[in-house]
């Protein structure tokens, strides 16, 4: 009994006994992307400035619960996470504080942050189509809509409805259609889908490969990573929608908490992450296209061909993003 | 210590308040503890959220609710029939191989579900290299089960689950005297009749028990089923969650599943009924059925095959994975990462198990209706859905931090922030609240078959309760302790949703890290974390397994020589 307390006190001396970090010099980032994504935008940035930043990724949901739970209290002075929907969400529920900078005003296009300036994009992914470039001809392809034409029957492949990207694309064609148009292009890509959607985009690029179907939608890093491990995959991207509205492009970003404790450090912080030295690591690092339109994409993505981008705000897609879910229950698309 | 104090409450005379509510204060404790964070999920019905529940009910309900239920019935056919079979293959039975299968066949369940599922989807679907070289050989008309299916994920399940029936099973049917099915024997029941009608019935409590377990994960389970998009009852709380961006509604729905659990509990109390089953006379060693010829090789091909499929095959595709990305991502964090997993573990594994320890005697010397409330409390929050739950420990974390800040603020000081939110103490409280039910379970049928004559006898020989513990109970219980004790080291390990939102700053576990490479498709990436967990949790899993197989015979074959050595001394 007495070893068995002896071991847990010592135990649980070890757990608490985390090395204290100089008040002064850190900031706190609760983020939703991922740590081998952003990690090594930390080191630079604390090797440049000294400041020290801890983290803790999760998912969005749960570090926005934990961060409207916290309150006053947090110790969050910074929210990283991906999709507009999820911004939009957090600057909704009051967490997030609205931010004067002209840096991060001239970095960041209009369209890639809130209106409010309480979130701003970082990174820009574009969810686009991806075909067979063995059985499908480039000009049998135009928009996400003809997608739901009964000719692509049995040939679509698509990632479920419960991924926020495609809660995010249904929503901006809510905007742009209407929400009765949309919902009938989604039961047309319900009806053309040649298996069950996916859990993730890199199995739809595979089942297209293994002949399962013919064309899917995807992000591009997707694709780039599989390009990467198979440089002659039959695969090929298409850029729909160039006549008007533009590819569905989707943004990874940040904002300051409300009640951030130290405030004008992360302010900098995210100042430099929309800098140009900055923005080439935080998009190149995932193989996506750069907030900042000064900065060129990796020379791989930019192989891909250049592409007119969807840009009417992208914080519509938060704000329909609801709705998008609703659409897509009713249409019978998992 | 509460435990001492309270087995006074049942030994000495009634005095003082706590004396006389020993048992009741601490299991009401435990309770508590446990139905904080649960309450505070309930506290979603305090806000009406029609919209929702409107939409859901519309839509996709129906569906959920009729998948899930599929989804149950299948994995319990699975687990019983894996599970008690093999239990009694290896624990009664004498086959080539039994030694090894015995405690091999324990081993799936150091492999997390979701890693058997994206291990199994990535090798045998549709594009997947089995499927693809099928078709090179065979042409693409080649018939393939679909494996994204409902089969596929109660399959993929069952094999990652069956071991806790297993587990308990086994050790029942280990416990159980020869003399009984000696009995049924010579009163003319074969060998079938003697398993059904009498090593079955009497194992009745640790079948459930384990089979309750492996129900409550799979109403849990999200990562699974998410890896197959095939939708439950769980989808519907992200999907209200994440998707419709309601916490609320999320709540309610997860506590609609707590109360079909505790309803569902409450019916197999009822069914069991007053039964009773400690063990009578004195017990012999038991007598192997020799299985021979034929039936001995079907039992071995049937335990070999299994153990293939949810362990050989995961733990090879892993290894395989892992090995052509170890050079860019093995580094200095991986030591980390297992250090934090294996103290985490640890701390929380013993904190469970006493909490279990208490709830167990509390019941057995107390069962009455304050009690058996508190107990079914205490082990509801199993069925719970992990981010859910850790959103329960979170508010209360935060609550009690801001009451606490508040308070300060009052007297003038300035806000200190964080206190115990961010903290150790909030996720091993994470762990408790999750994982009681675990170790309740095999804690729980262990005590009952200890005969309440033994401790009678040790007491009227003079024991204190202390020493009535430490001698008696401690060394009969002790197959079920280390079963609960390696059940909550695993599951801990592989824990994901609570330890992400829960874990102080840098604490990063290998279950962590699986989530970040599985959450973007990168399976083989994931594998190099996911080998190292299968890895670790093997450790306690075969130095446990191989305690209770040495232990077992001992104390728990011959009950009387405990007592008799600790006798001599006594008296």
């Amino acid at each position: 009994m007495k070893n068995l307390i002896c071991f847990l006190l010592t135990l649980f001396a070890l757990a608490t006994a985390t090395p204290a970090v100089s008040a002064d010099e850190e900031i706190v980032v609760y983020s939703a992307r991922k740590e081998h994504l952003i990690k090594p935008l930390f080191d630079a940035y604390s090797k440049m400035s000294g400041v020290e930043i801890i983290y803790i990724t999760d998912k969005a949901g749960p570090l926005l619960a934990r961060l409207k739970a916290e309150g006053a209290n947090t110790p969050a002075d910074m929210l990283i996470t991906v999709d507009a929907g999820n911004l939009w969400q957090a600057a909704e529920q009051g967490v997030l504080a609205h931010v004067d900078s002209k840096t991060l005003n001239s970095n960041i296009p209009t369209h890639l942050r809130d209106p409010d300036n309480r979130w701003f994009g970082l990174s820009v992914r574009a969810r686009t189509i991806v075909y067979s470039t063995e059985r499908v001809k480039k000009g049998e392809l135009s928009s996400y809509e003809d997608l739901a034409d009964p000719k692509w029957k049995g040939r679509l492949c698509l990632r479920t409805s419960k991924k926020v990207y495609n809660q995010s694309l249904v929503a901006t064609m809510i905007d742009r259609l209407g929400e009765k148009k949309a919902e009938q292009v989604v039961k047309g890509w319900v009806g053309n889908l040649a298996v069950p959607p996916f859990s993730d985009d890199t199995r739809i690029m595979k089942a297209i490969v293994a002949g399962q179907c013919d064309v899917g939608i995807v992000n591009t890093y997707y694709f780039g990573r599989l390009q990467k491990k198979d440089p002659g995959v039959k695969l090929a991207l298409f850029w729909p929608n160039q006549k008007k509205s533009g590819v569905h492009v989707n943004v990874s970003g940040a904002g300051i908490t409300r009640y951030a404790k130290h405030k004008a450090a992360a302010i900098k912080l995210l100042e430099w992450l929309s800098s140009a030295e900055a923005q080439k690591l935080f998009a190149g690092l995932n193989m996506e296209y750069p907030a900042n339109p000064k900065v060129k994409p990796d020379p791989k993505v930019a192989a891909w061909g250049e592409f007119k981008g969807d840009d009417s705000n992208i914080a519509k897609a938060g704000a329909l993003q609801r709705k998008a879910v609703m659409l897509m229950d009713r249409a019978g698309y998992r | 210590m509460t435990t001492e104090l309270s087995v006074n409450a049942g030994t000495l005379p009634r005095r003082s308040l706590f004396h006389r509510h020993g048992w009741h204060i601490a299991t009401m404790a435990l309770a508590a503890i446990v139905a904080m964070p649960l309450l505070l999920i309930f506290s979603g019905w305090l806000q009406a959220e029609n919209e929702v529940w409107r939409h859901l009910s519309e839509t996709v309900l129906a569906d959920l609710v009729g998948n899930t239920l599929v989804l149950l019935v299948g994995v319990m056919l699975g687990v019983l029939l894996l599970g008690v079979g093999l239990a009694w293959l290896t624990a009664l039975c004498d086959f080539p191989g039994r030694c090894f299968f015995d405690w091999a066949l324990m081993l799936p369940l150091a492999v997390p579900a979701y890693v058997l599922a994206f291990v199994a989807l990535g090798v045998l679907d549709y594009a997947g290299p089995l499927q693809t070289q099928l078709r090179s050989l065979f042409g693409d008309g080649v018939w393939f089960p679909q494996i994204r299916s409902t089969g596929g994920v109660i399959s993929v399940l069952v094999l990652v689950l069956y071991p806790y029936v297993y587990m308990l099973t086994r050790s029942a049917f280990l416990t159980q005297g020869q003399g009984t099915l000696e009995a049924a024997r010579i009163l003319g029941l074969g060998p079938w009749g003697g398993f059904f009608k009498v090593a079955l019935p009497m194992a009745r409590p640790a079948i459930v028990a384990g089979t309750s377990l492996a129900l409550m994960e799979t109403l849990a389970d999200f990562g699974t089923v998410a890896v197959f998009n095939y939708d439950t009852f769980t989808t519907a709380i992200y999907k209200a969650w994440f998707g419709l961006f309601n916490l609320q509604a999320a709540s309610q729905l997860a506590s609609l599943l707590l109360l079909f659990v505790a309803l569902a509990l409450i019916a197999e109390g009822r069914l069991r009924g007053r039964a009773r089953y400690h063990e009578t006379g004195c017990r012999s060693p038991q007598q192997r059925h020799h299985l021979v010829g034929i039936r001995a090789w079907l039992a071995t091909l049937a335990a070999a095959s299994l153990f293939g499929l949810a362990f050989v095959f995961p733990v090879l595709q892993l290894l395989l994975w892992a090995w052509e990305v170890v050079r860019n991502d093995l580094d200095s964090r991986y030591l980390a990462l297992l250090w934090h997993t294996l103290l985490l573990v640890s701390l929380a594994a013993v904190l469970t198990v006493c909490g279990a320890l208490l709830l167990a005697f509390a019941k057995r010397y107390r069962d009455d209706a304050v009690n058996s409330v508190a107990v079914r409390i205490a082990t509801l929050g199993y069925a719970m859905p992990g981010s859910v739950l850790a959103i329960g420990v979170m508010l209360t974390f935060t609550g009690i931090d801001n009451f606490i800040n508040a308070l300060w603020r009052l007297f003038g000081n300035a806000a200190s922030g964080q206190l115990l939110g961010g903290t150790v103490a909030a996720l091993l409280m994470a762990y408790l609240v999750r994982f009681l039910a675990v170790a309740f379970g095999p804690i729980d049928s262990g005590l009952g078959r200890i005969r309440p004559s033994i401790a009678e006898a040790a007491r009227s020989l003079g024991a204190a309760p202390r020493e009535l513990l430490q001698r008696v109970y401690l060394p009969l219980l002790r197959p079920g302790l280390l079963t609960a004790l390696l059940l909550v080291l695993v599951d801990v390990m592989k824990e994901m949703p609570a330890t992400q939102l829960l874990r102080p700053f840098g604490w990063d576990t290998l279950a962590v890290r699986i989530y970040e490479m599985t959450s973007e498709g990168e399976w083989e990436r994931a594998a190099l974390p996911a080998i190292t967990l299968i890895l670790a949790g093997l450790l306690p899993v075969i130095y446990l397994v191989r305690r209770s197989g040495h232990d077992a015979p001992s104390p728990q074959a011959s009950p009387r020589e405990p007592m008799n050595k600790s006798g001599r001394r006594w008296v």
